[in-house]
């Protein structure tokens, strides 16, 4: 026997034994998102064997749930796109001050306090919000300055899924300008730049792949976002350009099937599966874009 | 002919001993050759005294070195010349920095406008992460000078002896040269704002020897028209650009000090203290 061992066998049996825990571990979850693909395509191919694909996407009228049903998802997709945009308009700006704040002004004790209360912010549960949207934003806020609102709105659910989101904006961006070298920032100050200059022209800019990934990241959250918009949105699919009236989007009419009593394998059912795969591919597609952009603009500091 | 001229003029200056940490320093603003003097600098990090007792004068159009071992707090005084260590929370600077006669460590005096006149150029290039043009070009936009922005890159470029290699390239990312092109870029930017002095932190020792000297050889240039201070661990650097030297050592409790002051020449073949011929010559730190 060699005086030094080298083969180290012992240690490669235990090294192969966690890879393949791991490897199940990576399996399960990617199985997982194939099962659920699967099960939401098979769904809507039976949808669609019924409903021509073309008059699902491109029909103007949803009565899923009357006689005669008209089966145009328009209606869903506009009503997911009023909130997704009321969402944006309240987050991104507000998100991306916070985030400039956390990274370039706040002394350290000021963020070690800020930074997990954002956070614990993003945990509150959705339906708070959908509440707080129902409760205060519209008697309090909205109806002082638009009398003639309703109880269910595009614009109350649409600000509530904003404040909702702001954290994940603000956290997101934050890490990407904390991840901006010092030494870029020395090198702006040392040419006569204010602290405003250098946060907006030289952190900003550097840290843009990120921000732009957390904004689409928002985007897609608030277009995923259920329970805020079956509370405080209304349930009237309409093709409206008037934010101050009830809508419904795609996920609200998602909640509206399963609460009421739909016939299991009718063709207001399956037409959840059709408006599922919908969703799906659009915040796949978000996901996809938010990807590219990071790769596309990501800098190399090194 | 003026060409001529001015290189014998700086040869005077040269040799003339210059006005040393011990002596005594003429009143503010008098001697117009002396365009920052630094008086009995003392810079803390918290309850660390890092740099004590620090004095000595930089004469206008000149190349002043910095040198010492590390830890002696060269760093922190060149950053104190331009305010820089303001963005360390913990630092507090005592003393005077003279600059035209102004102390611009006092407190009413804004930081912004000081680094408007004192440029600096880093140890490891850090060009913005934008074009080699708007690298240049962003520097004057902030700082309100207006005219002819293509003329000012090129100007800038060219006297930074980049110019001939980036002409082509103006578009393209700064990152996207070579260390040694980033620094003279960082450089030209540096230019790009019209400071009087230029501070230079180790500017070549992230550097391969040839840019090394491309470097050397553009200070050499650029003290006509600014007024140089370089910190540098390489003593041939220092031996090779600066008119006048400044050693610095550890004292008690790791302070910085500073030991010597002379005109270049003479402190390397003739120290006045013993720390300065035994650090020149290798037989310590
Ligand atoms: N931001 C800081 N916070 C606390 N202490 C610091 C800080 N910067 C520097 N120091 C301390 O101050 C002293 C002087 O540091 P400085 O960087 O000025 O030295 P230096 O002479 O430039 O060294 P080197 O040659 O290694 O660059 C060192 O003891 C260092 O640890
Ligand atoms: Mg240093």
């Amino acid at each position: 026997m060699p005086a030094i061992d080298l083969g180290g066998r012992r240690r490669d049996v235990g090294e192969r034994v966690i890879g393949i825990v791991l490897f199940v571990c990576a399996a399960i979850s990617v199985l997982t998102t194939v099962g659920i693909v699967f099960v939401l395509i098979e769904q809507a191919v039976e949808f669609f064997l019924q409903v021509p694909v073309a008059d699902f996407l491109f029909g103007s009228t949803w009565s899923a749930l009357f006689n005669n049903p008209q089966f145009g998802v328009l209606p869903l997709v506009s009503g997911t796109l009023w909130i997704t945009l009321i969402a944006l308009v309240v987050s991104l700006p507000l998100g991306l001050l916070s985030a400039i704040y956390l990274s370039e002004y706040a002394d350290q004790r000021v963020r070690d306090v800020l930074k997990p209360a954002l956070e614990l912010l993003a945990g509150v549960p959705t339906i708070v919000y959908g509440f707080f949207a129902v409760t205060f934003i519209r008697p309090d806020i909205l109806r002082p300055i638009f009398p003639s609102i309703g109880p269910f709105s595009a614009l109350s659910a649409g600000i509530a899924v904003g404040i909702l989101i702001i954290p994940l904006v603000a956290s997101l961006s934050e890490d990407a300008m904390r991840a901006v070298p010092r030494a870029l920032r020395e090198g702006g100050y040392a040419m006569g730049a204010t602290k405003h200059e250098v946060s907006w022209q030289v952190v900003v800019p550097a840290a843009f792949s990120g921000i732009v990934a957390s904004f689409i990241l928002a985007g897609s959250r608030a277009i995923g976002e259920t329970m805020i918009v079956a509370l405080a949105a209304g349930s009237r699919p309409q093709l409206v350009t008037n934010p101050l009236e009830p809508m419904q989007t795609m996920t609200g009419f998602i909640v509206q099937v399963f609460s009421g009593d739909v016939p299991y394998g009718s063709l207001p059912y399956l037409s959840l599966f059709a408006v599922g795969l919908l969703l799906f591919a659009i915040t796949l597609m978000l996901n996809l874009i938010s990807q590219w952009v990071v790769s596309k603009f990501r800098e190399v500091y090194e | 002919m003026i060409g001529v001229d001015s290189g014998s003029s700086i040869g005077t200056v040269t040799a003339a001993p210059v006005s040393a940490g011990t002596g005594v320093l003429p009143a503010p603003g008098t001697d117009e050759k002396v365009i920052l003097s630094i008086r009995d600098l003392n810079v803390y990090y918290g309850n660390f005294h890092a740099v004590g007792g620090v004095s000595f004068d930089v004469p206008k159009n000149q190349i002043t070195a910095l040198i010492g071992p590390s830890g002696c707090g060269k760093s922190t005084v060149l950053r104190c010349i331009n305010r820089m260590n303001d963005l360390i929370p913990s630092a507090r600077v005592e003393g005077e920095i003279l600059y035209h006669g102004q102390n611009v460590v006092a407190k009413g005096i804004d930081p912004v406008a000081v680094r408007r006149r004192i440029g600096m150029v880093f140890q490891k290039p850090n060009p913005f992460p934008k074009s080699i043009y708007e690298n240049i070009s962003w520097g004057a936009k902030i700082n309100g000078i207006k005219g002819n922005m293509d003329e000012l890159v090129e100007t800038c470029l060219r006297k930074a002896a980049l110019w001939d290699e980036v002409k082509d390239k103006l578009k393209e990312n700064g990152l996207a040269l070579s260390g040694g092109q980033q620094q003279r870029l960082c450089i030209a930017r540096t230019l790009a704002i019209n400071p009087d002095v230029v501070l230079m932190d180790e500017p070549a020792s992230a550097l391969d020897p040839i840019s090394t000297l491309k470097i050397e050889d553009l200070m050499r240039e650029l003290e006509r028209q600014y007024t140089i201070v370089i910190v540098t661990h390489n003593m041939q650097q220092a031996a090779r650009v600066s008119d006048q030297t400044v050693f610095f050592s550890l004292g008690e409790q790791r302070m910085g000090m500073l030991v010597e002051v002379s005109p270049t020449r003479e402190l390397f073949t003739n120290p006045r203290d013993q720390r300065t011929e035994d650090y020149i010559t290798g037989r310590f730190g």
